[in-house]
């Protein structure tokens, strides 16, 4: 397993990948996709017991499934660098002709993608029920997915969250990261939630918070935690505390470059803050 | 000609009952979801067969369908039940991304179709879902005309890999196609052989164009009755083989004209062989509340509009 430096080395590459992909491309979401390199880089290197090769039924390894696909360079980086694909194929994102669709596909076959997402609120109905066929299974594995704060806005993820408790699905660790931005700003300009912990209380989850989710160290002991705390009749919320565009100063402290590509003075200027690390594609 | 026997009026939600229950006896991948719906989709025997391969996701439609998806992930053959209008119309997108562009192996079974849901009135009568779900690259569209044709339709579609919406209604219909027969996905079963006009059928009408037909014998005319349980993939060669004989065609259902099977037929006639085709469905219109014969008839659903329709078609060659 690597250690914590070989993870912020990855990061930082990964980060590089992001903002190389969108800015080749001039589209895409690197605002989202920088405020959850570290917890992809932890998840995938660290947290998730996986298999070294993809199968579509994932019988016998821990699942994640991203429900804000609009993330989808991180996750495209993350998956390549872990060995699911070239990461020469990154050259592809959003090209004519790729695997490597805007939102993540199962349709062109790209190794690591279970699911389709995009449009948003479905994620978690489909962890569910991957964690289902788990139970039925009798597979001891863990699934894990990841939702946008702003996402919650979308009803149907209370349908899911509500089923998830009263149905016992103690095998799902739902991580929220809470970024407090979306497109037209301000998660709490735009349609304040609340408390997003007493809404998952009330709704019968065990909610472990990670302040820093920007921290690999912080990701890695709260997602041990949650993971002790799966398996105990309660399915488990992670609430990750991010900063949108984090790793390149102006594009934190804004919901600016949410869906935005950095032009090539500003990719410069991001890449030299984020210094080559295992290599660039 | 060739006539059919009604051995009983049976519902074909009831059919989809028993070929879910014979599948859980036979098929240990098969899981089964519904909203709140147990016993409108007839899906007791299965739950109370197989708990634990049954989920009752409460009244939340959306998240049935995406559970339903992620069930295939570990390589269950799930089966959703509610009414046709809750499993399409109000789930769409999810059927959209999470089920047909995600190519998973979800079978959508939708139960109360159309017009003959009855009093309930147009709220949930659903005279679209054909249109929208053949719109889904990938999907198979399946609307099955009796009892025992539903319980074979549900047994075949566990074998075939890949999303299927399966459409069957509420109302008891006349029980006419054989009790074991092979269900073959995609292939029109001819029922009557016909010289003047080809009456191509879906669903609850297959029935009234058995009926027609008897009629028009009468008066003389030979009419070929065509059963499309298949909407999509349409069986292009079945049909186009009939006209080319008849040299017109009256289709037949449940459902309005615009997006139904009327057009994915004139799709295919339009193509090869331009043929005078008369429409029997409804005309843009939504449904109301009455019983299922009066509503069959105020919007010309039966086998009284199939014979006028099939003498307009006549005129028109």
């Amino acid at each position: 397993m690597p250690n914590i430096q070989e993870l912020k080395d990855l990061t930082t590459q990964v980060r590089r990948d992001i903002l190389r992909m969108v800015h080749k491309v001039n589209s895409g979401h690197p605002g989202g996709s920088l405020g959850c390199a570290e917890f992809f880089v932890a998840l995938y290197q660290d947290i998730m017991d996986r298999k070294d090769h993809f199968e579509m039924d994932g019988i016998g390894e821990d699942l994640f499934f991203l429900s804000n696909g609009h993330i989808s360079p991180v996750y495209y980086s993350v998956l390549a660098r872990s060995g699911y694909f070239s990461v020469d194929e990154l050259n592809t994102f959003r090209l004519i002709d790729s695997r490597l669709q805007g939102h993540p596909t199962t349709h062109e076959g790209l190794e690591g993608i279970r699911i389709a997402s995009g449009s948003l609120g479905q994620g978690m109905s489909v962890a569910i029920g991957a964690a289902e066929a788990k139970k039925l299974n009798g597979d001891s594995h863990l699934i894990y997915s990841l939702h946008g704060d702003g996402e919650l806005q979308e009803g149907q993820n209370w349908e899911a969250i509500m089923y998830a408790s009263a149905k016992k699905i103690d095998n799902l660790i739902s991580t929220i990261d809470l970024n407090g931005k979306q497109i037209d700003g301000a998660t709490d300009d735009v349609l304040p939630m609340g408390s997003i912990r007493q809404k998952f209380e009330a709704f019968g989850w065990i909610v472990i918070d990670i302040e820093e989710g920007n921290d690999i160290e912080a990701i890695l002991s709260g997602m041990v935690d949650a993971k002790s705390k799966s398996g105990n009749g309660k399915p488990v919320c992670v609430l990750l505390k991010t900063e949108m565009g984090n790793g390149v100063d102006f594009m934190m402290h804004t919901h600016a470059w949410h869906g935005k590509a950095p032009n090539d003075e500003q990719l410069e200027i991001a890449l030299t803050q984020n210094a080559e690390t295992l290599g660039d594609y | 000609m060739k006539t059919y026997e009604n051995t009983g009026n049976k519902d074909t939600r009831s059919g989809f009952g028993a070929g879910l229950t014979e599948l859980g006896q036979t098929n240990e991948n098969v899981v089964a979801l519904c909203a709140d719906l147990i016993g409108s989709l007839k899906m007791d025997a299965f739950k109370a067969n197989h708990p634990e391969r049954f989920y009752q996701v409460g009244i939340a439609e959306a998240n049935m369908i995406g559970i339903a998806a992620g069930l295939t992930i570990g390589g269950k053959i799930p089966f959703t039940g509610t009414f046709a209008n809750f499993s399409t119309g109000r789930v769409y997108d999810q059927i959209r991304q999470s089920v047909a562009y995600s190519g998973k192996n979800v079978k959508i079974c939708a139960s109360h179709a159309g017009i003959t849901l009855g009093e309930d009135g147009a709220t949930h009568q659903i005279l679209e879902d054909i249109g929208l779900m053949k719109m889904l690259p990938g999907m198979t569209v399946i609307n099955t005309c009796d009892f025992n044709q539903t319980k074979a339709a549900t047994l075949a579609i566990a074998e075939h890999n890949g999303p299927v919406y399966l459409r069957f209604g509420r109302p008891k219909v006349a029980n006419f196609t054989s009790e074991n027969q092979n269900f073959e996905i995609g292939k029109a079963v001819k029922l009557t052989e016909g010289n003047d006009v080809t009456l191509v059928a879906t669903g609850h009408l297959v029935w009234e164009a058995l009926e027609a037909a008897k009629a028009l014998h009468e008066e003389g005319i030979s009419a070929e009755v065509v059963n499309i349980h298949t909407i999509k993939p349409l069986d292009d060669k079945a049909i186009l083989e009939s006209v080319s004989k008849t040299g017109c065609v009256v289709t037949a259902e449940e459902h309005n004209y615009l997006g139904g099977l009327g057009e994915s037929v004139s799709r295919v006639l339009v193509k090869n062989n331009p043929s005078p085709q008369e429409f029997v469905a409804t005309n843009d219109t939504f449904g109301e509340s009455g019983t299922p014969a009066q509503l069959m008839d105020k919007y010309g659903l039966n086998s009284k509009a199939i014979v006028e329709a099939a003498k307009k078609a006549i005129k028109r060659k």
